[in-house]
């Protein structure tokens, strides 16, 4: 260990590279000891020990902090803060990765585009957002999104010889080349601005300007543009529902929590963070944008037909809402941010999985007709795939309802009641589209009699994902207590 | 086990549901004989709340309280007083009639029907014996589901829009109730530092009247969409028409009650200035009489059995609102006691239009006339039900509704006088609808064979008669059991009201 790389710097970084070399041991060993496409699955092994080591690795030091009394301690000279904010939404990433990675081999399989980068881009995609979660440099920053990003971008045209997924893939790698391309415009002002790229010598420096001023302002503004963009909040959406519906299907899964939950984590920290001083400016500014989200996400979704795009535009709404958290910004409105991520990240990831399971062979199994008859067919598929609609919808007991009473009494708190009314509304229109489809799997007649697929990986998915949708709501008490520790932000 | 009885009321339902998914789903019969049992099972077990209920204790009794999610402050806190004892009594008997009435009317997926059903008991009585905020909530919400789908799956012609419609204004109501329970619950932080939902503690807050009557607002659109009060009950004739028998049962006799509840349980004790606020109280009042004479208007000109039943709700209901809003004992007392008549009437009379369509499949009023030829038995029961419903002396609803009308009256006259229309409305519609259905000669060749009601559909309507006759005999111990809830909840809006002679309270009525 040398001065640039102290026991610290790996002890904060450990996570991290673990999920690094297993990714590229996976790329390895694809093709050096699984060259058949039937003993992939075997890759499942080695992401399974990546994601246990990187777990094991956030336990350290997550007991690490709680046995020296730390609230946070920082690595690489500040470039990464490890707080429980960090850890928080580490744990989330990964249970997305590993779940994610579970259910795909049987899907790849059906699509026959079962090759063994997959696992190594999910893993990668994951090392990117472990730098979001704790970076506190504009760089580390900009570079975790960017190979998240670029995980992701292979990942969703992964089905070359789809058409959509080649036009979803090109899409979205056009629109985020230029949102990124604006965020690091944001990103050299707030530079110039401070002349260190350190999120905390950033907050000195705006601290001594007023909100008003013109750079503060532009900075604010296209910094904004370029993450409300990965968060798919209007009016950048538009590639969300493009991607979502192109991608295969276990991808658009891992899109819609993962790179968002992290993009929620890395927006969390630069809001909160340097352009906490800017708050008056981007107060209006997030709400405005929260309501169109809402708006736009809830009343487009009730005229889709296909699950994916519907699900595309239910997570659009459901960005709204998150942001609102961000909106309130007091410690409920963090807390409910991170309570909101959690929930959202079990509940989408098993709506997407029932999603998964109805593709078949021959059968797409992505629109609304082909849930039909579910309830006759599979029920276990159909009362789980209520449960997750139920939650996304915030119904009670499910774990979807605890999200939205945070974002609710974070607002109430800071007198936001017209924004609380406003969300609140949108909950009945959300319903109707979800009860949409639960309305085709309990009352519309099947359009085919092929059983819906299934593989180890797929149950113990769905089983889990469901479990803790139904255990998250009805004893919450354990799962606040671990979000309480992400209000810790440094 | 005693100091869980609540409890035991409770979940007894919702263990059966568990029970019930094991079985599978050919074998119908075992199905229904099993549903049965856990409805039966859910009254008796509701019993012993009856006997060990003391009408001389003020305040919840039988009380359980255990902590559920600390860092929220959301307890698990069940008791009950007079009007929840009532309510659940009500809820346990005509759930388990409900079941028993569906024994033939339900053919298709016949598991997952009583799985809902049961489903669907466990969350209306949670809703009526929750003292925690955010646990009725839950059990309120919990309510929504099971219903959609007894009207979706199993309903009529246009089921899906009566079951989204139903479901959509409910939760848009709900949620903004919810945002009414957070301001209540971050108020009470500010000014006693910590977080609960316990009735009890939130009734401790001294609000400003301004906020008092924002709450009463979002409060009000929740309850009033449930009870539903004019203008916001579009929703129930549709849901009503498209539901199953026993699910339009349902919906009449507990579900609709729990808008009355609430406004007994939350709106007035939780917030005393709104309720007493003279704008508030006039509208409320105003939308009360509306609902009563609207309501029974439009139920006079409907040529659907059903749709007419589903109007006389409206107006029913605008009684117990009426009640509840004159805020003095008697019009309180009465309003609980019209809603467990309107349960137990109504309840009957969708019942017998349940019957009359499981033999003719049409619920056109025109279709049928003179059955009381060829169904004696069941003319004898849908005579009985029909007086119950027009508010017949010696019957049950002759009880509440003048109940209801002497705390109009005091409250001020001109409130009485319109609502005695409805009552006269009331019988005009229900008359007029027997005389059509039952009497005269047969003209439809079609009715010349239909069979009376057999031992199991008579068996239904049994004990709610006996309960119609008792209330409407002999209503001492129900005004009893009453005195004391409705009393502190008079006390809580008009602390003076007691200590005013009655003497004094009419005079100042006359002089105004």
């Amino acid at each position: 260990m040398s001065a640039y790389y102290t026991s610290v710097d790996h002890f904060a970084l450990i996570p991290a590279l673990m999920l690094a070399l297993f990714g590229c041991a996976v790329l390895l060993l694809d093709f050096l000891v699984f060259p058949s496409p039937r003993q992939r699955k075997g890759l499942l092994v080695f992401l399974a020990l990546g994601v246990g080591f990187a777990g094991f690795g956030l336990l350290r030091q997550q007991s690490f902090l709680a046995e020296q009394g730390l609230s946070d301690f920082t690595a690489f000279h500040g470039a990464l803060t490890i707080d429980g904010f960090s850890i928080f939404f580490n744990w989330i990433f990964l249970a997305a990765s590993l779940i994610v990675a579970l259910v795909s081999y049987k899907y790849l399989e059906i699509e026959g585009e079962h090759h063994g980068e997959y696992y190594g881009l999910i893993l990668l995609a994951n090392c990117g957002m472990y730098f979001l979660a704790c970076g506190t440099d504009l760089v580390t920053l900009f570079v975790g999104l960017e190979l998240m990003a670029l995980s992701f971008y292979i990942m969703v045209g992964f089905l070359r010889s789809d058409k959509r997924s080649n036009e979803a893939a090109m899409k979205y790698l056009l629109l985020g080349a230029f949102s990124s391309g604006l965020l690091v415009y944001g990103f050299s002002i707030l530079y110039g601005l401070a002349g260190s790229t350190r999120l905390g010598d950033i907050t000195a420096a705006l601290a001594g300007r007023s909100a008003w001023d013109p750079l503060v302002f532009l900075a604010l503004t296209t910094t904004a543009v370029g993450l409300l963009f990965k968060i798919s909040a209007v009016p950048f959406h538009m590639w969300a529902p493009d991607a979502y519906e192109g991608a295969p299907t276990t991808v658009t899964a891992y899109l819609s929590v993962g790179s968002k939950a992290a993009s929620f984590a890395f927006l969390v920290r630069i809001f909160l963070g340097p352009l906490a001083a800017a708050r008056e400016v981007w107060v209006p500014l997030l709400s405005a944008v929260a309501i169109a989200t809402m708006t736009v996400g809830n009343l487009a979704a009730i005229s889709q037909t296909n699950i994916k795009r519907l699900l595309a535009y239910s997570s659009i709404s459901h960005a709204g809402y998150i942001l609102l958290g961000l909106v309130a910004g007091n410690a409920t409105g963090i807390k409910g941010v991170a309570v909101y991520v959690l929930v959202y990240t079990f509940m989408n990831l098993g709506a997407f999985l029932v999603v998964v399971a109805l593709r078949r062979k021959d059968i797409l199994g992505e629109e609304l007709e082909d849930l039909g008859g579910l309830m006759h067919k599979s029920p276990g598929h159909a009362l789980l795939m209520l449960i997750f609609l139920l939650s996304l919808a915030g119904i009670p007991p499910t774990a979807g309802f605890l999200g939205k009473y945070y974002i609710f009494w974070a607002l109430i708190e800071t007198r936001h009641y017209l924004l609380a009314v406003v969300a609140a509304a949108y909950v009945a229109v959300a319903i109707y589209y979800y009860f949409r489809v639960v309305r085709s799997m309990f009352v519309a007649e099947a359009p085919d009699r092929e059983p819906v697929a299934s593989s180890f990986g797929l149950r113990l998915a769905l089983g889990v994902t469901g479990l803790l949708t139904l255990a998250i709501g009805i004893y919450p008490e354990p799962w606040l207590g671990l979000a309480q520790t992400s209000v810790l932000l440094r | 086990m005693s100091e869980h009885v609540l409890s035991l009321v409770l979940f007894t339902p919702l263990a059966g549901m568990f029970v019930l998914l094991l079985i599978p789903g050919s074998r119908k019969d075992l199905i229904r004989l099993w549903a049965n049992l856990v409805g039966a099972a859910g009254f008796l077990v509701s019993i012993p709340l009856v006997l060990r209920f003391d009408k001389n204790a003020g305040g919840f009794q039988m009380v359980e309280r255990a902590e559920w999610i600390p860092s929220l402050g959301a307890r698990y806190i069940v008791g009950i007083d007079g009007i929840s004892l009532l309510l659940v009594m009500l809820t346990t008997l005509v759930g388990a009639l409900a079941i028993l009435s569906s024994w033939s009317a339900i053919e298709e997926r016949v598991k997952q029907y009583y799985a809902m059903f049961l489903l669907q008991q466990t969350g209306m009585l949670g809703v009526f014996v929750a003292l925690d905020f955010f646990l009725f909530f839950v059990f309120w919400e919990v309510v929504l589901v099971p219903m959609y789908f007894i009207i979706g799956v199993w309903g009529g012609p246009r089921k899906l829009y009566a079951a989204i419609k139903f479901f959509l204004y409910t939760l848009a109501g709900s949620v903004l109730m919810l945002l009414g329970i957070l301001t209540l619950y971050f108020e009470h932080f500010r000014q006693f530092g910590f977080y609960t939902f316990e009735i009890a503690e939130l009734m401790k807050l001294d609000l400003p009247l301004g906020l008092q009557q924002w709450v009463f607002w979002a409060f009000f659109i929740g309850f009033a969409i449930k009870v539903p009060m004019f203008p916001f009950h579009t929703w129930l004739p549709d849901a009503h028409v498209e539901a199953p028998t026993a699910g339009s049962v349902i919906l009449a006799s507990i579900l609709l009650k729990m808008g009355t509840y609430g406004f007994l349980r939350f709106s007035l004790p939780l917030l005393p200035k709104a309720s007493l606020d003279p704008l508030i109280v006039q509208i409320l009042i105003g939308l009360s009489l509306v609902a009563i004479i609207y309501g029974a208007l439009v139920s006079l000109m409907q040529q659907d059995w059903k749709k007419l039943v589903a109007y006389s709700s409206v107006s029913h209901l605008g009684f117990c609102t009426l009640g509840i809003f004159a805020l003095n004992p008697n019009g309180l007392a009465g309003s609980v006691i019209q809603q467990i008549n309107h349960g137990i009437s109504t309840g009957m009379l969708f019942l017998i239009v349940g019957i009359v369509y499981e033999r003719r499949h049409t619920r056109e009023i025109a279709e049928y006339g003179g059955l009381a030829h060829v169904m004696p038995k069941f003319a004898t029961v849908f005579a009985i039900a029909m007086l119950s419903s027009a508010g017949l002396p010696l019957l049950n609803g002759f009880i509440g509704e003048f109940t209801i009308l002497q705390g109009a009256f005091e409250a001020n006259r001109a409130w009485a006088a319109f609502a005695v229309t409805g009552v006269i409305l009331g019988a005009a519609y229900l008359l007029w609808l027997y005389q059509r259905t039952m009497l005269g000669q047969i003209t439809n060749p079609k009715n010349l064979r239909l069979p009376d009601l057999n031992g199991r559909e008579l068996a239904v309507f049994l004990p709610l008669i006996a309960w119609a006759i008792w209330i409407g005999v002999y209503p001492k111990p129900y005004f009893e059991v009453l005195e004391k809830p409705v009393a502190q909840i008079v006390e809580r809006v008009r602390p003076d009201y007691f200590h005013r002679s009655p003497a004094a309270v009419a005079g100042l009525e006359v002089l105004r």
